[in-house]
């Protein structure tokens, strides 16, 4: 008796989830992103709902790779993918991301060329990605220990910082900063020696390496670090919303950019509510929103940028043309380079005990 | 009368075996299904979820040998583990000592909450709110210069003693655990008589105390290394500049670079040090034990 009523329960719950699955899947948006990166604003998320009708449905991943095994694990559930333009490539080459039909993405038009015409996000005259935002990992400072900030990024070398420097614990960021520090294409390094030599007398001068937003924020805010490697949209929101002494220095040497963008996953279910979605994400009107509440890095839309107030930083540092001279901006790496330089990144790291 | 005992047992054995089940359900589905998918992901080149073409390989082995960090790693992460296990004895044994033979009722319940209360906290909370007594201008460092005459600067997070105050705090329960067990079967009238014979307080110690006591000793040790050497939370946070280790570089290869495979294949070649360590060490622990 206990058997079939246990089977009838297990049915009856199968067929309600279907059910359910089936019901729901009409004009649900499922958004793969960082978590607390736009995407999940509430308010953003109550603006696109009640406009469109569709319903928002976000999950989350904690590193690229945890992005790209998502989506090959669960081929058809998500509608749109955060991808950076770096990884858009493999995802491409992968068969996880379709090509975007910009024609239904008005705001697309708007985007600055020199993004929107990327080759890390074109393939074949197909557009695989929509330019989001982008951003620099450049210096900041504290700026109780500076009278004047600093320009170049051989402060960071400087003996009169020993033991209150940091740089961020990853491999890919630590190695490119080194090719910046020695002169050299972070695409395409080179002299792989120099920039393990540089890194190396880097190290006694290291405080701790962050890994978290937070981590860098509690450092200066108990005043144990001068300088360090930063996130531009990080510095600015630890001035503007924590009210820290931080302040963001792009060196002359230059810095590293990367550009997020967003795609649609092969088999989404609704293509249409995808493109509405990205559309909402690179209008003005939620940018300047998100910026003001929260703090962001650059939109990749130009009309966006121009709604901001005339000297927000996004604006007035990060549109400054003479910083977009000397940024490089990260292209596509290997797995095997990636291994790489976790191999010399540990290596300088075990060197230093 | 031997008859009904001994269907006594078989029956009892099968009314057991509805209470072992779950247990070893558990342990199947739960630990030896993924622990055997690890070793399998150990000797492959890629992970087949990556949906690349992948095949047997050793190369994850013998990676450990070909570059001299890993084992430079794991002999540091080994002194680690036993520098802690060392101060987990320090601290952990006459604390057991004191709740098993001198304190009696109220105040032994209260002191033994005390022990057990980092196993009630999370293992992050703790080891934030180390970072918070620790750091320059913290706690500790703030506490000190108010008392004493002279400014001194105190700064001991990032460093290996931070690595080791906030392990030692994690796992000494352990080790006071245990040692109270055996502490606490020791018979009192052992102790007295060895005393009425003249035996001074530190011989009582030398020649009753521990020896009886070294079976907790042993178990803790063991509960309190092994952990330790894969440790790489601590590390991280604590450590700072110092604070790689062999638990950390696994860490990064499963998190940074989804390389599963080399990833898997450290943590058994950890696994069969520490048995090996395990394995050599328990003659002389059985014999002192």
């Amino acid at each position: 008796m206990r058997m079939p009523a246990l089977t009838a329960l297990l049915t009856a719950t199968a067929v309600f989830t279907f059910a359910l699955a089936f019901a729901a899947e009409a004009d649900e948006v499922h958004v793969l992103n960082w978590k607390g990166y736009g995407a999940d604003e509430p308010w953003a998320i109550a603006v696109f709902e009640k406009a469109t009708g569709n319903k928002v449905v976000n999950d989350f991943f904690n590193s690229e790779q945890e992005m790209l095994t998502k989506l090959r694990t669960n081929p058809g559930l998500y509608d749109v993918v955060m991808i950076n333009a770096a990884f858009n490539d493999q995802a491409m080459a992968e068969k996880l991301i379709q090509p975007i039909d910009v024609s239904k993405i008005p705001n697309y038009a708007d985007i600055s060329p020199d993004k929107s015409g990327s080759p890390m996000l074109d393939h074949d005259g197909k557009v695989y990605g929509v330019p989001w935002v982008w951003g620099l990992t450049a210096l900041a400072i504290n700026e109780k220990s500076f009278d004047t900030p600093p320009t170049s990024i051989t402060e960071m070398w400087n003996e009169a910082h020993k033991g209150r420097v940091v740089i961020r614990d990853d491999a890919v960021e630590a190695i490119q900063f080194g090719a910046i520090a020695t002169g050299q294409n972070i695409n395409d390094i080179k002299d792989m020696d120099a920039v393990k030599a540089k890194l190396t007398s880097l190290m006694p001068q290291i405080k701790t390496f962050w890994s978290s937003e937070n981590d860098w924020n509690q450092m200066v805010a108990s005043n144990q670090i001068d300088i360090g490697t930063y996130w531009s949209g990080s510095a600015d929101r630890a001035k503007t919303h924590f009210k820290l002494p931080v302040s963001l220095v792009i060196p002359q040497e230059g810095a590293v950019a990367w550009l997020d963008a967003f795609s649609i996953p092969a088999g989404s279910k609704n293509v249409a509510g995808a493109q509405a979605f990205i559309n909402y994400m690179i209008d003005p009107t939620f940018y300047v929103e998100w910026v003001t509440k929260v703090g962001a890095p650059v939109s990749a839309n130009t009309k966006a940028v121009a709604a901001l107030p005339e000297d927000a930083f996004n604006r007035k540092v990060m549109g400054d043309p003479a910083v977009a001279k000397r940024i490089q901006f990260q292209a596509p790496i290997t797995d095997a380079q990636r291994e790489k330089y976790l191999a010399l990144w540990q290596e300088l790291k075990v060197n230093v005990k | 009368m031997a008859g009904q005992v001994a269907i006594g047992s078989r029956s009892g054995l099968r009314s057991a075996l509805p209470l072992l089940l779950p247990a070893y359900l558990w342990l199947t589905v739960a630990i030896f299904l993924p622990l055997s998918a690890m070793v399998f992901f150990s000797f492959m080149t890629e992970l087949p979820l990556s949906g690349k073409a992948w095949s047997f390989t050793l190369d994850n082995y013998t990676a450990f040998l070909s570059q001299g960090l890993y084992p430079t790693l794991l002999l540091a992460s080994l002194r680690l583990g036993l520098e802690v296990t060392l101060w987990c004895v320090v601290v952990g044994y006459p604390a057991a000592y004191v709740l098993a033979k001198v304190l009696k009722g109220r105040s032994r319940e209260a002191i033994f909450l005390l022990v057990i209360l980092p196993f009630w906290s999370n293992g992050l909370v703790r080891i934030f709110s180390w970072a918070m007594v620790l750091r320059e201008g913290g706690i500790l460092d703030t506490a000190l210069n108010a008392v004493l005459p002279i400014k001194i600067n105190i700064d001991l997070m990032y460093s290996y003693p931070a690595v080791i105050i906030g392990l030692v705090h994690s796992y000494v329960p352990y080790m006071v655990l245990t040692c109270y067990l055996t502490l606490q079967a020791i018979d009192g009238s052992l102790i007295e008589a060895g005393r009425s014979l003249g035996a001074s307080r530190l011989q009582v110690l030398k020649r009753i105390v521990i020896p009886l006591s070294m079976p907790g000793l042993v178990a803790g040790a063991a509960l309190i290394f092994v952990p330790v050497v894969g440790s790489f939370m601590e590390p991280r946070i604590l450590g700072g500049r110092t604070g790689t280790f062999y638990g950390t570089v696994i860490e990064d290869q499963f998190v940074a670079v989804f390389n599963w495979p080399l990833g898997a294949a450290l943590s058994f070649i950890l696994l069969a040090v520490v048995l090996v360590i395990l394995a050599v060490a328990s003659p002389i622990l059985r014999r002192a034990a």
